[in-house]
């Protein structure tokens, strides 16, 4: 490995050994497991959105709805059908990440502010159905009554339950395999594709990409790895209520997106972190929290439009 | 045998007509140049033929096969690739990684997950190629977008290069050039056409490069063809230069 290579692999170590250590560290810092696992599992679902609007240039207003169907479809298994931890992750990413490959070509010939509108448009349909769905979801109370169960694996039991930090290792377990797919994707000739798909469009398409196909595959892929992050987030709350598909949620992916810098990889779980720890702070202190969020990020927007890992790259760079 | 037959083609936007009943035949290994007075209806003539616009009426004939109604992306899977009036390009990827989405995408790569090492040198190897006779091996590493406008357009002509088309269409290929960039284009047109024996369809206004390169030259006037031939024909026809030259001069 020659020093560039090494160079460009130092955010990634960086990233991945943090995260490892979050549980040796965090204590110190004044957070607790809880609040690490939601960083990672928020970070997951906004580098999720990001695969399309970082690296597609397509912005999807609607993510919620994907990430709501994965923690509904997480929920629901564990409540009613089967009483496993690991099935209701695969079925909540299932659902998810299905009901995205069938709404994508209904939406993927429109751009810009159209398709943000649309896929809200959707998102509040998955919303009105689990609010007013009483009987199966639980309607505004939310679906209750079930928890992330411990897991089996033969040898030995993990009790994620009341183990914290088996359970953040299981979210960052997860979290892994989700982004390690993407990464890989994007390194290779398809992500290309979709890259060429956000610098010009046009030119993409007379090279001879079909790119609304191109388009449909990123969304869907997209989808997917939001739905795993909201199963994962109905097994942190042993909870799943309607706002987890409500239209704020999907600005809030897209805000952490942004904050953090959508153009570079890392950028969305910067921008969770600093979402989430900010939201954990500031919430028991005023019941106003979200208007300082607001001001932060417009504050960030204006004077760092390529969000906090813009901001240290640049100063790396010089 | 030929390779372009374009019959009968109009377009209309609402009252206006663009294009009206132009048809063309381009043999293989021509060198085509269209021209016209500004308004004459040549880019919209040119969008049908790529299917960036779909045709009012008329019929387009590519290999003997009718393509007026296929997708931009299926004309360019049949081998017509082209380069437009505003370079688009890339701009925030250097010049290899621009050349890159085109030779993975001509090599049938475009879904892949994955490139083996073997095809990647093969595809490095094709990169190094196109860059050299593109006259940019030297800016390889530099974004597009912060290229002179000549280098961003050699840098376009390569990556329709790459797609190794049947037929190339330039659309004003020198437009807003100086005259060392013009000649730059201008000579790297005439090697791809001679040298690689490309079939080339080019909308120019500069007339030194039409007569330079064309073979045979196409006027249109007010969406009409106004008169077709060899350079020297055209020179001389009169009509041409009444509606066209004519107002040059003037």
């Amino acid at each position: 490995m020659g020093s560039n290579d090494l160079q460009k692999q130092a955010p990634n170590i960086v990233v991945w050994v943090l995260l490892l250590a979050l549980p040796l560290w965090l204590p110190y810092v004044g957070g607790y497991m809880e609040l690490g696992s939601r960083v990672v599992v928020l970070a997951l679902a906004a580098m999720a959105l990001n695969f399309l609007l970082g690296y597609t240039g397509v912005l999807s207003f609607g993510h919620a709805a994907y990430f709501g169907l994965g923690a509904y479809g997480a929920g629901m298994t564990i409540r009613y059908l089967v009483p496993s931890t690991g099935v209701g992750l695969l079925v909540g990413t299932l659902v998810g990440a299905v009901a995205g490959a069938i709404i994508g070509p209904m939406i993927i010939r429109l751009r810009g502010v159209y398709f943000a509108m649309v896929t809200i448009a959707f998102a509040q349909v998955f919303y009105f159905i689990a609010f007013r769905w009483n009987s199966v979801t639980g309607g505004d109370d939310g679906l209750t009554g079930w928890t992330r169960l411990p897991i089996h694996l033969g040898f030995t039991t993990i009790d994620i339950l009341h183990n914290p930090v088996a359970f953040y290792f299981l979210v960052l377990a997860v979290f892994a395999v989700a982004v390690g797919v993407m990464a890989w994707l994007l390194r290779s000739p398809f992500g290309r594709t979709l890259i060429a798909i956000r610098e010009n469009e046009r030119r993409a398409r007379f090279l001879g990409i079909p790119v609304d196909q191109h388009i449909w595959i990123s969304w869907t892929i997209s989808c997917a790895v939001v739905s795993v992050a909201g199963a994962l987030y109905a097994l942190l709350n042993n909870f799943v209520d309607p706002r987890a598909l409500y239209w704020t949620q999907s600005g809030d992916f897209v805000i952490m997106a942004v904050l953090g810098g959508m153009r570079s990889f890392w950028g969305p779980l910067i921008g969770a972190a600093i979402f989430v720890v900010l939201q954990d702070y500031l919430s028991s202190q005023t019941e106003n929290w979200m208007s300082f969020v607001g001001l932060f990020f417009v504050l960030v927007v204006m004077f760092f439009p390529r969000g906090i890992l813009g901001i240290i790259r640049r100063k790396v760079a010089s | 045998m030929t390779l372009l037959r374009v019959e009968n083609l109009s377009k209309h936007f609402g009252n206006l007509i663009a294009v009206d009943g132009v048809s063309m035949t381009v043999e293989p290994g021509e060198l085509r140049a269209v021209i016209g007075p500004n308004g004459a209806g040549k880019t919209t003539f040119f969008n049908m033929i790529s299917g960036f616009l779909t045709q009012t009426s008329g019929k387009i004939v590519f290999d003997n096969k009718d393509i007026s109604n296929l997708l931009p992306a299926r004309r360019v899977w049949r081998g017509i690739a082209r380069t437009f009036q505003i370079t688009e390009v890339f701009p925030e990827l250097s010049v290899r990684e621009n050349l890159r989405v085109a030779v993975e995408v001509a090599a049938g790569l475009r879904l892949s997950p994955w490139l083996s090492a073997a095809r990647d040198r093969g595809i490095r190897a094709r990169i190094d190629e196109l860059l050299g006779m593109g006259g940019l091996a030297a800016k390889a590493d530099r974004l597009v977008g912060e290229m002179s406008h000549g280098d961003q357009r050699a840098c376009e002509i390569m990556m329709a290069l790459a797609l190794k088309p049947r037929l190339l269409l330039l659309d004003e290929p020198t437009a807003g050039m100086g005259d060392q960039e013009t000649y730059d284009i201008t000579q790297l047109i005439r090697r791809l056409h001679r040298d690689e024996k490309l079939t080339i369809v080019l909308i120019e206004h500069d007339m030194r490069v039409v007569f330079h390169l064309a073979d045979r030259i196409l006027v249109l006037a007010e969406g009409k063809m106004l008169a077709e031939g060899t350079p020297k024909e055209i020179a001389a026809n009169e009509a041409v230069q009444a509606a066209y030259l004519g107002k040059v001069a003037a």
